[in-house]
């Protein structure tokens, strides 16, 4: 007879092979890292650049400088480059972080020859067209019109501005902000910070002798750099703003937004992957304690949930949930509950062993090809580490105790010091 | 190139299995053959509600989220108007944790009347947040019964109203289960670093002691021709205008099929595409505008949406939407651009062969629509579509009296 009420035996997961990446140095001075893997003819390549801040508030400009490079070259119009890309079956595509802005091309092998050029021709010679940024504004402007009736977005926005202040990460701009933006600006910015010296290359896929020397042709060989040197970057003052409160009413909303947290510890703290395990057990995982209490034993939401991010100069923690409205207080008193939880009382073995499983478990999946193991080397690159960065973390999750999560809890969790945002209503 | 074995178990399921040993992971995709178009027109929402309860606990398996979390493995879960699909992904080894909780649940559910009265609540909430507060969340709570008269498409997978989930009861939740989660209803796709031999054992061990418990036979009715061009303007409480043009086109296994697809490309995909190139860039009607087809086995929709620009009245957007429809329709599209939007399904096939959890969907899907082979040779059919085709699809779609048109107007026009 079939036992069908214990679970079957399981393994533990003991290892993990990850691609450690080929690294060359392009003569301009431009590093380059390579993961050839995978049986599919094609490619993903990244140009990533760090952000240059030249004023903190600026951060617009240079999400702009970013989202408007495929509008237009000396020798490629905006609608030549739409074209080349759409013809090969490719996705090139620009995308804006926090500290910094990059360039993906995903491409099948044989379009590549048509296709470098292009991104050449992008990355050094962007122009910028005044009719472009007109009417890249007017779309911009009306897309933050339609985000800004969003509570979650209003809301992201508060807390970013309470937890970092009027910086890079926190600035809040408003629609009008986008008219100041000015074709000279632009330029200005693409010249400092699009060049090879501030340029990470990640190739990966099937990548053939033949792409790297083509790579390095036109992107080592042929790109020199005006000013050698990228402008220093200079952590700005993110200010102290803890414990704020800040209540944004709508009146017709049914659902409050919720954002509470602080600042947090970056990636390269020997901290870090222990509260990681403390982030997974109270808000990072579908059977977090936030989503058992306030998700599936109260019903008060479709999802909370909790992340730490690591930034450049800082680092934030974070809980986010959309709620009914009549819930709005209930949901933050059993947020301040669990918290209190995870600092007075020692999480039992049966759960931290869950959390553990459950953790290494996604770091498993997380390398399903070749482009994960891209990823997971550019999430510790560009924290000053390297891959052996995740040795340290799995065996920080493997040998964590209660006690150690207890003192991590202690020491970077308080209710009291988080910023608390709700967009909607305070009920 | 995506290869499987296949075999069917005595009760009825069907187990397709994919070999990829590149990954030390292992994907079981469990797809139900039952969707919002299989509920009654008072208990709309009932198939999406129902997913959520599958994981309330099966009937030797008090909680069916914690054991798997143990072994490293993560499931979700989607409901659309036609399916319900269920997905774990876990490390290889631990492939039989899986299958002891997938077949416990296929077998019954506990059917805990808390889970219900939890999940009620979670949903509407989720009804809330997807749907109705947010500007144009209820786009498709408007469209569809504009759209469609007769057949059950004319309500979205969230249902029509909150009261139709808040009125779920237990009883409601064990007959939808007898009728539509058996063997039969279900395909099973296990996919990543597995082994036929170690599936059909697993499967043989845990889904053949499952009674069969009969097949549900599908009859709905057909939606009969639209004869009028219809419309529906809505003042509300959002930033902009809004217009959203509906037109019925064929099913999913219809021949018409990709070439209603490409269209959508054309007209959409990418910033090369005509609509995005002439309407947003060059005339500078809309902020945003997209085409595309909803994807429904049934007989489907075509849809074309957008925001005008400020001071483009609705009128001549609507206009400029029609004269590049006409346009499809008049003149025969040229090589160059057949062949573009050729290259990017081309493209998009091989990208979706990166993932061992996209090619079980892919592979439980084509078997759905009759055998999953033809998800090799879907690139094929894509291919063969002509230039005639085209034309000949679009001058099907695109007429008045085939059109369903909603327009949202700001009541409070900003900025």
């Amino acid at each position: 007879m079939l036992d069908r009420t214990s679970p079957p035996v399981y393994n533990a997961i003991e290892r993990f092979n990850l691609i450690k990446p080929e690294h060359i140095t392009f003569a301009n001075g431009m590093e380059v890292f390579v993961f050839n893997a995978g049986e599919q003819d094609l490619v993903r390549i990244e140009w990533i650049f760090g952000n240059v801040f030249t004023e903190e508030k600026q951060a617009l400009l240079n999400t702009c400088a970013c989202e408007m490079l495929l509008e237009g070259t000396s020798s490629y119009s905006s609608t030549k480059i739409a074209e080349t890309v759409d013809f090969h079956g490719a996705f090139l595509v620009p995308e804006f972080g926090y500290d910094r802005s990059a360039l993906s091309l995903f491409t099948l092998n044989k379009h590549l020859a048509h296709l470098l050029p292009l991104a050449k021709a992008v990355l050094s010679d962007s122009v910028f067209p005044e009719n472009e940024l007109a009417t890249y504004t007017r779309n911009s402007k009306q897309k933050l019109q339609v985000a800004l009736e969003k509570n979650s977005f209003v809301a992201r926005r508060q807390f970013n501005n309470a937890v970092f202040g009027q910086t890079r990460y926190g600035h809040v701009f408003e629609i009008a902000d986008y008219d100041k933006i000015t074709r000279e600006a632009l330029l200005a910015l693409f010249r400092q910070q699009y060049t090879p010296s501030n340029c990470t290359l990640i190739i990966s896929g099937k990548v053939t002798d033949d792409v790297v020397a083509s790579l390095e042709r036109l992107f080592g060989d042929d790109w020199t750099d005006d000013n050698k040197s990228a402008p220093a970057d200079i952590a700005p003052d993110f200010g102290g703003h803890e414990g704020r409160v800040i209540v944004a009413e709508r009146k017709d909303s049914l659902q409050s937004a919720i954002r509470l947290g602080c600042l947090s510890l970056q990636r390269h703290h020997e901290d870090f992957p222990g509260m990681q395990v403390v982030n997974t057990l109270l808000g990072g995982y579908f059977g977090s304690r936030l989503m058992a209490n306030i998700r599936e034993d109260k019903g008060y939401t479709y999802s909370i949930g909790s992340g730490l991010a690591s930034l450049k100069h800082r680092a934030f923690f974070t809980i986010a949930s959309e709620v009914g409205v009549d819930m709005t207080t209930a949901t933050l008193t059993e947020i301040e509950r669990e918290i209190r939880l995870l600092r007075d009382e020692k999480v039992s073995e049966e759960e931290l062993a869950l959390v553990k499983n459950y953790m290494l478990g996604s770091m498993l999946g997380s390398l399903e090809n070749v482009f994960s193991h891209a990823d997971k080397f550019k999430s510790a690159y560009f924290s000053g580490l390297d891959l052996d960065y995740y040795e340290y973390y799995t065996g920080v999750v493997r040998n964590i105790d209660a006690d150690e999560i207890h003192r991590l809890a202690n020491a970077y969790l308080d209710y009291d010091r988080m910023v608390k945002v709700v967009v909607g209503r305070m009920i | 190139m995506v290869t499987f074995n296949r075999f069917t178990l005595t009760n009825g399921l069907r187990v397709l299995v994919h070999e990829d040993p590149a990954t030390p992971m292992a994907v079981v995709n469990i797809l139900y053959d039952v969707g919002a178009r299989d509920e009654d027109p008072n208990q709309t929402g009932f198939a999406h509600l129902f997913e959520h309860l599958m994981f309330g606990g099966s009937v030797h398996v008090p909680n069916y989220d914690l054991p798997l979390q143990r072994v490293g493995g993560e499931n979700n879960a989607f409901t659309n108007n036609d399916i319900t699909n269920y997905y774990i992904t876990l490390p290889s080894a631990n492939l039989e944790t899986a299958f002891w909780l997938e077949s416990d649940r296929m077998l019954s559910l506990a059917f805990s009347e808390k889970s219900l009265e939890i999940q009620r609540n979670v949903v509407c909430e989720e009804f809330k947040q997807r749907y109705l507060d947010r500007p144009y969340g209820d786009m498709w709570l408007r469209l569809r019964p504009l759209a469609y008269k007769v057949h059950p498409y004319r309500w979205a997978t969230i249902g029509k109203e909150l009261a139709h989930i808040e009125d779920a009861k237990i009883q409601d939740v064990k007959a939808f289960f007898e009728k539509h989660y058996t063997p039969g209803n279900a395909i099973m796709v296990v996919a990543g670093d597995v082994t036929t031999n170690r599936v059909k054992q697993l499967a043989e061990k845990w889904f053949s002691p499952i009674p069969s418990r009969g097949k549900y036979v599908r009859k709905l009715p057909a939606e009969p021709r639209q004869q009028e061009a219809r419309r529906e303007v809505v003042h509300a409480d959002v930033p902009l205008n809004s217009l959203h043009i509906a037109f019925h086109g064929s099913a999913r296994s219809d021949d018409p099929y990709h070439a209603m697809d490409l269209i959508s490309d054309m007209l959409s995909q990418g910033q090369s595409s005509r609509l995005y190139r002439r309407l947003v860039k060059e005339m500078q009607l809309f902020s945003e505008i997209n085409a595309y087809q909803v994807g429904g086995l049934d007989p489907n929709l075509f849809v074309v949406e957008g925001k005008p620009s400020p001071q483009v009245s609705i009128e001549t957007a609507e206009e400029a939407i029609w004269t590049e429809l006409e346009a499809l329709k008049n003149e025969t599209v040229e090589e160059y651009e057949l062949h573009k939007v050729k290259n990017r399904v081309e493209s998009t096939m091989v990208f979706s062969e990166l993932a061992i959890l996209d090619k079980a969907m892919n592979l439980a899907y084509f078997e759905l629509l009759g055998d999953a082979n033809e998800l090799n040779s879907e690139a094929k059919r894509y291919l063969g579509v002509s230039a005639a085709d085209i034309q000949q699809q679009a001058n099907t779609l695109f007429r008045k009296e085939n059109s369903s048109t909603l327009i949202y107007i700001a009541n409070k026009h900003a900025g």
